[in-house]
Parts: structure tokens; C-alpha cells; sequence
């Protein structure tokens, strides 16, 4: 299990950036929920494939 | 007459280190709950001890409630060399397996059990915060409140219900079943992807619940392989002529309280009426695990399950059918054997959120946890065109149950919560009033250095003379402040107390 801030020290402060930024749908969310969106961009880990990759688990009951 | 219900959850958390090279999660589990002891023995609180270690004396998990242990069966073992600690709040926190685990109180209703519940995560939020202290820059350990790793690998969370020993164990295994496969429409999680082997996360992509993709049996002992829907394990923990703990493995970790309240409640109610003879759906699934697997892949809640005698009903509509008989059961015999008033609280809650599913299960994003996370997630793959086989999404169901505060998705998401914070910060270090967590925690609060073991059903103690002295706890509603507090607080000593128990 690797630590993904460590794993990218290049970029450590922008939390989004390295996610590739599709054409906005045209969908429109409910209200409020953008600016939850945002709220979680900011606390989603910085290399999500990484992340999601690294966390293992042993089985357990 | 229905039995007072007792009740508590175990929680096994999932655990990362970061900053290590190789991290060994044991090792991780038992750094978390060090550094959350040491905290509590630095700041004086002493809401626990590493001197109180765990009693195995009465620790049989290996006894099945059948009446005999199969062939080839595999009994869990207990392991007695790892961390081991009991809360003064009566909870235990250990390591089992290779992850930390809280087992909250002994409570007597589904409201006291999330207000424990929540308890529990306050305490492991402390304890990542105390262990980047301890263990300095660079390294973290993060704790995760779900069943998967979204690799195969499940971990659980498990309630515990006492029962009256004289109800027909065939009787829980028929009716509790049912329950267990069609409530998951309201105590289900939330996952992306599928991990049963051979089905594609492109047939699965979300589905309702973390752990029905690990469930393989209908009854048996085991708890880490061919994991069964009813677990047989027959460890009372108290006076096992009177009682049985049915061990409930088939649930999910929730981090919405609303869904543990329903999840406690309902199942209150319904062994109950299993008790009193009163669960009146009469039915049982063709195939009680492949109904529980299509229950947490069916979003529409609208599949039909094949019931035994040739007819078919969905998840909902089996519901709504024993929510109307707990109607009847609680105007018949009121809510004494189904966690006292909450059951009234419980049961209007269950039917408005049936109607609602009925109608729209998007309207409970405030409340559900898989349509919370659903609706996040559905957000996100309309904002930023993203498919199912994304990364982020993944990542953010894992995020979903990040316990660290700065890092919680689910704490951006504004569900309803049941009980107040603050009454959850003080149930971190206080025990429930009404059961014998009371006389566990208030000793353990009063008298730590003269306590050398506890258990669920004892207490061993040592005066400064030999022999040590161990106090049985059979009877969970004995121990109450109600019966306990006068004495207590009528002991300066340890001594004072024995010697008052045996007046």
C-alpha cells in the first residue's frame, strides 16, 4: 500500500488538477449539489486509480 | 412474552498506514487503539486501561446453535496475544483479525445503540488524531467504516440480539431470514461494483449493499468463508439456559445512523414477534442467498424473489407486509420485548420509509445510505461524463467511509443524524445506564488499578490480596445504575465492593 501524497510530491497542493476535465454534460444537478461537488473535489484523494488500487484489506469476519 | 432485547454492534474497521513502507495492517490496528490508550493515559481520563486485559474464560465462539459443531465447520479462534482493551463507556476495542474493532455496550434500544455506535467512531476519530502525534510527520493511519476492499476482501459488522433460550432456533432461522434478505432496501451502504467471482461490475455497477456479494450459505457457524445469512454461534455471554445471542452477520457498516436505527429497530421487532409467535408473513425464499444477492443488485427494488410456495414477492413488498404485522404485534403486546418506546419511533420510521422507496427512493438521499452515496455518485458521472469503470468513483466509495473529518464525503452530504454529537462524545467515555455495561464501565472508571481482566458476562478483581476475585455478570439488565449506583457509590474500595456483593 503505497501513500498516494507521497507518491506524487510534485503536486501536492491541488487536490483535482490531475484528473482529466471532460466537457461538462449538460445535465444540471439539483440544487446545492454543485457546490457540494466542489466541496468534495477538495478532500478527494489526489490520485484516485492509485487509491483505489492500494487499498487492500485483509478479510476478516 | 417476548424477552427484554439487549443489544450491541461490533464494527470492524478497515485500516491504512501511510508513510510506512511495508505496513502490516495488525500492526496498524493495534497502533491505532495504543495510541488512542495512551492519550487517555496521558490527558487523565482514563476511559481505559492496557493493564485491563480481556477474561477468556467463558469464550467459546466455536458453540453452535444447533446443538452440535459440523464437520469440517471452521469455529472462529480467539486471539488472546493482541490489543485488547475495555472502555469506560463498557465498550471493548481490539484488535480482531487484522483490523481494529469497536463492540459497543450492552444497550436495550435501537436509539442507545447508534448513540453507541456513533460513540465508537468518535473514539476512532481520536485515535487517528493521537496516532499522527505519536507517530510523526509523514505517516497516518486512516480508518475506514465499511465491509470491502472492493477486491473480495469483506470485513464485518455485526449486531447481537439476546433471545429467549426457549424460542425453536428453526423458528429464528425461518423468519429472521426473511427479514435479513428484504431489509437490505433500507441498511444497505452502498458499492460500486460486484465481487462475486464470474459476475462483471459491467452487470453490477452499483449495487445496495457492501457485504451481499460475500454470502454463500443459509445457516452455519463460519464468519470469514462461505459466510452463512444466519450465523449459529451460540455464545449467550450470559446464563445460557435463559438466553441466546443471535449473532448477525449479514449487515452492513453504516455511516448514515438513520440506517443503523432502522436496521436495529426492525430487527427488534421482528424477534419480537418470532418470539411471541406473532411474525405472521408465512413465506420463505426458494433460494434464500441468491434472493439476498438479487435484493442488492435490484436498484429498482422492483425484482420478484421466488417464494417456496410457487408465488413471487419483491424486497418491498415483503417489507411493507411485516412492517404492517409489527403494527399489529406492537398494538397486541406493546414494545416490552422490542426496545420500549423507540419501537413506536422505529416503526413509524419503517413505514414512511417503505412508502417512500414506494415512490421515490431518491427522496432518501437525506436518510440512505446507498441513496446518498448513489445520488453523489450519479452527480458526479453527469458532471464530469464519467462511466461506472472510473477510478474516482471507487475512490469516492471508499471516501464515503473515510472516518478522518477533513476527508469524509459522507460528512459533506448533510443526512439526517438520530442522535446529537454531544451526547455521542460523552457516550464515548460513559456507559448506558440501563444494562450491565453500567457496573463494567463504572468500575473500570472508579477502581482501574484494581482490575485485572473483564468480559461481557465478568469481572475479575484484585484487592492486593490473593486469591484474585472474579464477579460473574450472567444476567445483561442486572448491573444497572438503578441496581449498581447506591452500592458503588457507597465503596471507597474495591474491598468495600466485594464484600457489599457478597452481603
Amino acid at each position: 500500500m503505497s501513500d498516494q501524497e507521497q507518491t506524487r510530491p510534485a503536486q501536492p497542493a491541488d487536490e483535482v488538477a490531475e484528473a482529466p476535465q471532460p466537457a461538462k454534460s449538460d445535465t444540471s444537478l439539483a440544487d446545492g449539489l454543485d457546490d457540494i461537488l466542489d466541496e468534495i473535489d477538495e478532500v478527494l484523494e489526489t490520485n484516485a486509480e492509485e487509491f483505489v488500487k492500494s487499498y487492500v484489506q485483509k478479510g476478516g469476519q | 412474552m417476548a424477552s427484554i432485547k439487549v443489544v450491541g454492534l461490533e464494527t470492524e474497521y478497515g485500516i491504512v498506514h501511510r508513510g510506512v513502507d511495508e505496513p502490516n495492517p495488525i500492526t496498524a490496528s493495534s497502533l491505532l487503539i495504543n495510541s488512542y490508550l495512551a492519550r487517555c493515559e496521558a490527558t487523565g481520563r482514563r476511559p481505559a486501561t492496557q493493564r485491563v486485559s480481556w477474561d477468556f474464560e467463558d469464550e467459546s465462539p466455536s458453540l453452535d446453535a444447533r446443538g452440535y459443531t459440523p464437520v469440517g465447520a471452521r469455529p472462529p479462534e480467539v486471539e488472546t496475544h493482541l490489543v485488547n482493551a475495555v472502555l469506560t463507556n463498557g465498550a471493548r476495542y481490539y484488535v480482531d483479525h487484522a483490523h481494529p474493532e469497536m463492540s459497543t455496550p450492552e444497550v436495550l434500544d435501537a436509539r442507545s445503540a447508534v448513540l453507541y455506535d456513533r460513540a465508537g467512531e468518535l473514539v476512532v476519530i481520536e485515535s487517528m488524531e493521537a496516532a499522527a502525534e505519536l507517530l510523526g510527520q509523514g505517516q497516518e493511519l486512516i480508518a475506514y467504516k465499511n465491509n470491502s476492499d472492493g477486491k473480495g476482501n469483506s470485513y464485518g459488522t455485526h449486531e447481537n440480539y439476546l433471545m429467549s433460550r426457549s424460542t425453536p432456533f428453526s423458528d429464528i432461522v425461518a423468519h429472521a431470514t426473511v427479514h435479513f434478505v428484504t431489509r437490505q432496501i433500507f441498511t444497505g451502504a452502498g458499492k460500486v461494483g460486484c465481487e462475486i467471482p464470474g459476475v462483471g461490475s459491467d452487470e453490477v455497477p452499483y449495487q445496495i449493499t457492501q457485504r451481499a456479494d460475500f454470502f454463500e450459505e443459509e445457516v452455519g457457524l463460519e464468519t470469514t468463508l462461505k459466510r452463512p445469512i444466519i450465523n449459529t454461534r451460540d455464545e449467550p455471554h450470559a446464563d445460557a439456559q435463559l438466553y441466546r445471542r443471535l449473532h448477525v452477520i449479514v449487515g452492513d457498516a453504516n455511516m448514515s445512523q438513520y440506517s443503523t436505527w432502522l436496521k436495529v429497530g426492525t430487527t427488534m421487532l421482528v424477534l419480537a414477534m418470532v418470539e411471541d409467535d406473532a411474525f405472521e408473513p408465512k413465506l420463505a425464499f426458494r433460494a434464500p442467498v441468491q434472493a439476498l444477492r438479487n435484493v442488492s443488485h435490484d436498484l429498482s427494488l422492483s425484482r420478484p424473489l421466488r417464494l417456496y410456495d410457487g408465488t413471487s414477492a419483491t424486497a418491498l413488498e415483503i417489507q411493507a407486509e411485516i412492517a404492517l404485522a409489527a403494527e399489529r404485534y406492537l398494538d397486541k403486546y406493546g414494545p416490552d420485548g422490542a426496545g420500549g418506546e423507540d419501537a413506536y419511533a422505529v416503526l413509524d420510521a419503517w413505514k414512511e420509509v417503505i412508502e417512500t422507496l414506494e415512490r421515490n427512493p431518491e427522496e432518501l438521499a437525506d436518510r440512505l445510505d446507498w441513496v446518498a452515496k448513489k445520488k453523489l455518485l450519479d452527480a458526479y458521472r453527469a458532471r464530469d461524463g464519467m462511466d461506472w469503470g472510473d477510478a474516482r468513483l471507487r475512490a469516492l466509495d471508499l471516501q464515503y467511509h473515510d472516518m478522518r473529518p477533513h476527508r469524509s464525503v459522507f460528512q459533506r452530504l448533510g443526512v439526517e443524524t438520530v442522535v446529537d454529537d454531544e451526547a455521542a462524545a460523552a457516550a464515548a467515555t460513559e456507559p448506558p445506564n440501563d444494562t450491565r455495561a453500567f457496573f463494567r464501565g463504572e468500575c473500570l472508571r472508579r477502581f482501574p488499578d484494581a482490575i485485572v481482566a473483564a468480559n461481557w458476562d465478568s469481572m475479575v478483581f484484585d484487592t492486593g490480596e490473593a486469591p484474585l476475585r472474579r464477579v460473574p455478570m450472567m444476567e445483561p439488565t442486572r448491573g444497572s445504575a438503578a441496581h449498581v449506583a447506591t452500592l458503588l457509590d457507597g465503596c471507597e474500595t474495591v474491598s468495600d465492593l466485594l464484600t457489599k456483593l457478597e452481603s
